[in-house]
């Protein structure tokens, strides 16, 4: 199996995310850009977590080395599934305020 | 005895308690009330000092040690008091005369309202204070103390009328004057302390062991500097004649009988170092017998009562730094006991013709007082004859040791310091003759009102003048009579004996004397016959030379205070407008420029600020990446 796939999927997956906070003004798909963020990172997490697993097993059948990243991905998984929740409760709400999602409204925060 | 030197500590404490007392409620205190305490604590010193001088008498000597005022590491500086013969001689003539002049100054100085009134005593007190922490000190560090409350009570002494702009310059004068001498101080027991560890007077034996010829003659010399500053020589004696701004008493006091000859006490301490020092015992020889004679040809053409008898004190001051120089350390305190009576006298006594005259002190003006002031004028002729050095009054005696010592050490300097002696002679007569006879040249109102002073006033002149006739006898020189110099073997045990190197036979020796008090009064006749009907006129030539002082006070200025002034312009019109405030200018405006540039990044967009998180760990990872190996 070869690394390098899984490191330029999640490299790639993790660049469209960046550049999709960056460039739209859409709040929702802001959002939907930072969960792409996010399983990339996951992605990345369970591919280095079966290439050393792998390793550790030829050598002895019954390992758990690197077996924890993927139980660090379910972490994940729960807080962005946390986040989520707290974020679509601020688009609605800022929605019911002015009537938008477009985040260029909200630049009060200097204030 | 111990029990004397057992309460010590106390001699210097009742002037404090005055100080304080007049000090704290000068203005509660009725005037009384304020000569009382004023005087009577004076009073208590000087029975005290005089207990302990007995005890010194008997033979013996005592350091009292209360506190470690200092201890650093292996330096230890203990607050402790050396009594010893030359200690407890000063301690009589600083608390004797210095209860004189107080009980004079009750009457002189009636004319100032209560509050100021206290403030002259709190502060005379004060430097009675400093002046006894000076010579009971067992140490430099002690001594250093006092020395700079003297300094700080002549300032405030100087500047009493401070109301008079002039007298506040005089002040100031005598002030930043002083403090040269004071660094050259320092650095001195710097010096001492950091080559013996110590800077106890009684360590200074041990000190020859320890220190180098080269080290022993920068400490001499710097204390030799200390001591012209504070006993007015040349160069740096220009202070004490302004210091004439201040009331008479304190002229007395402080700029003639006690502080100035601070600077001799510092010297005297240190024979033990001096002596190991030929170049520096030259150089104090030399600057004393210049000091004496310049200021003596000063005195001839003053016409300010004060100001011939301060030329006069800092000529006679200069002779006791002639007699330090030769080795003569006993000639040079026995000079320093009879000065401060007979200066003391003369001071007062002038301020007794300055009270009757309402204040004129300018001599052109006066002029046949002895008539109405009858007990002035025979106590100041007293003080001539003894500043004269007739025998047998105290100035001939003292003045004797001294011209005896500068004729072994070399028979010129006797020459020019003869020559000195007589032209003292001849300005103090100048100055008798014409306050005291002829006629009076003042205004009708002035002759009206002129009258003899108060008690108060002429018995502390009356004691002082007899002090000046018999004060000499107690150090007749051995040629006249047999262990007649008791003041010798009285200081024996703190000064080593003047050995001379080519010592005088005792007819030289007796020709000597006859020679200069034959001069001497050939002088005062010389003066009588000059100055009998004495008639201002314009001084011209070298006469008004003299009488602007040689113009050194107009070179000082021109040397020192002017480029010193410029310097000061040019450091602030640019050094200070330029360079500091650009310096301070430009951070503010750089801190305000830099601000207003960063505050436009807080745009308040957020995708501004996410951007800018992104760039910075994408800089940040770069750097980890490439740069940490």
């Amino acid at each position: 199996m070869l690394i390098n796939y899984y490191i330029f999927l999640s490299l790639a997956l993790f660049c469209i995310g960046i550049v999709g906070v960056l460039t739209r003004r859409n709040a929702i798909i802001i959002f939907m850009c930072i969960e792409l963020m996010l399983n990339a990172v996951n992605l990345l997490l369970v591919a280095f977590s079966k290439m050393h697993h792998l390793t550790a097993a030829a050598a002895d059948p019954n390992a758990i080395a690197g077996t924890d990243a993927q139980i660090f991905v379910f972490f994940i998984m729960v807080v962005a599934a946390a986040e989520v929740s707290v974020g679509l409760a601020i688009i609605v709400m800022m929605y019911r305020n002015v009537h938008s999602t477009d985040v260029n409204f909200l630049n009060r925060l200097k204030h | 005895m111990q029990n004397a030197f057992q309460i010590v500590y106390l001699i210097p404490l009742f002037p404090l308690i005055g100080f304080l007392l007049n000090g704290l409620l000068r203005k509660h205190l009725p005037r009384p009330a304020i000569s009382l305490i004023g005087c009577t604590s004076i009073l208590a010193s000087f029975l005290m000092s005089v207990w302990v001088f007995i005890g010194v008498k008997n033979g013996n000597t005592h350091v009292a040690e209360y506190f470690d005022f200092i201890r650093v590491g292996k330096l230890v500086i203990p607050f402790a008091f050396q009594i010893d013969a030359l200690s407890s001689l000063f301690l009589l003539i600083i608390t004797g005369v210095g209860f004189l002049i107080h009980v004079y100054s009750t009457s002189y100085m009636h004319g100032e309202k209560p509050e100021h009134f206290a403030r002259y005593f709190s502060f005379l007190n004060l430097f009675v204070f400093s002046m006894l922490l000076l010579v009971m000190g067992a140490n430099y560090v002690i001594m250093f103390i006092g020395w700079e409350g003297v300094g700080l009570c002549s300032y405030l002494l100087i500047g009493y009328w401070f109301k008079n702009q002039e007298y506040n310059k005089a002040a100031n004068k005598a002030f930043i004057m002083n403090r040269i001498g004071d660094l050259a101080f320092l650095i001195a027991i710097f010096w001492l302390i950091a080559k013996g560890g110590s800077a106890n007077y009684s360590d200074l034996e041990s000190f020859v062991t320890k220190l180098s010829g080269t080290d022993i003659t920068v400490i001499t010399m710097l204390l030799f500097i200390g001591a012209t500053c504070k006993s007015a020589q040349i160069p740096l004696y220009t202070w004490l004649p302004d210091a004439m701004a201040g009331p008479t008493p304190v002229s007395a006091l402080i700029h003639a009988a006690t502080m100035v000859t601070a600077g001799i006490y510092m010297i005297a301490r240190s024979n033990i170092l001096y002596s190991l020092s030929p170049l520096t015992m030259n150089v104090v020889a030399y600057v004393g017998l210049a000091t004496a004679l310049l200021a003596a040809t000063i005195a001839l053409k003053q016409n300010d009562i004060k100001k011939v008898l301060a030329y006069s004190t800092v000529s006679q001051l200069g002779f006791m730094f002639l007699a330090l120089g030769c080795g003569a350390y006993t000639a040079a305190v026995f000079h320093v006991m009879t000065h401060a009576f007979f200066k003391a006298l003369l001071f007062l006594g002038s301020g007794s013709v300055i009270h009757a005259m309402g204040g004129v002190q300018d001599i052109r003006q006066m002029g046949g007082l002895s008539g109405k002031l009858k007990v002035t004028f025979i106590t100041f002729l007293i003080g001539c004859i003894a500043i004269a050095g007739i025998p047998p009054f105290s100035g001939f005696f003292s003045k004797d040791a001294i011209l005896l010592s500068a004729f072994e050490k070399n028979p010129v300097m006797y020459g020019v310091a003869l020559f000195t002696a007589l032209l003292t002679a001849f300005y103090m007569f100048r100055l008798l003759f014409v306050t005291f006879t002829g006629s009076f040249r003042g205004t009708e109102e002035q002759k009206h009102h002129l009258h003899e002073s108060p008690a108060a006033m002429t018995i502390p002149l009356v004691i002082l003048a007899v002090l000046s006739v018999i004060g000499g006898l107690v150090g007749i020189p051995e040629v006249l009579m047999q262990g007649g110099d008791k003041l010798a073997s009285f200081l024996s045990p703190v000064i080593a004996a003047h050995e001379s190197p080519n010592p005088v036979s005792h007819s030289t020796e007796l020709g000597l004397m006859g020679l200069s008090t034959a001069l001497v009064l050939g002088m005062i006749v010389f003066a009588w016959v000059k100055f009998k009907n004495y008639k201002s006129k314009e001084e011209t030539g070298f006469g008004k030379v003299l009488e602007n002082k040689w113009y050194v006070d107009e070179l000082y200025e021109k040397i020192i205070v002017q480029p010193l002034q410029q310097a000061a312009t040019f450091l602030k019109n640019v050094i200070e407008k330029n360079i500091i405030d650009g310096l301070v200018n430009g951070v503010g405006k750089a801190t305000q420029y830099g601000s207003r540039q960063l505050r436009l990044l807080q745009s308040g967009q957020v995708g501004s600020y996410v951007l800018l998180m992104i760039v910075s760990m994408v800089v940040i990872f770069a750097f980890q990446f490439f740069l940490r190996k």
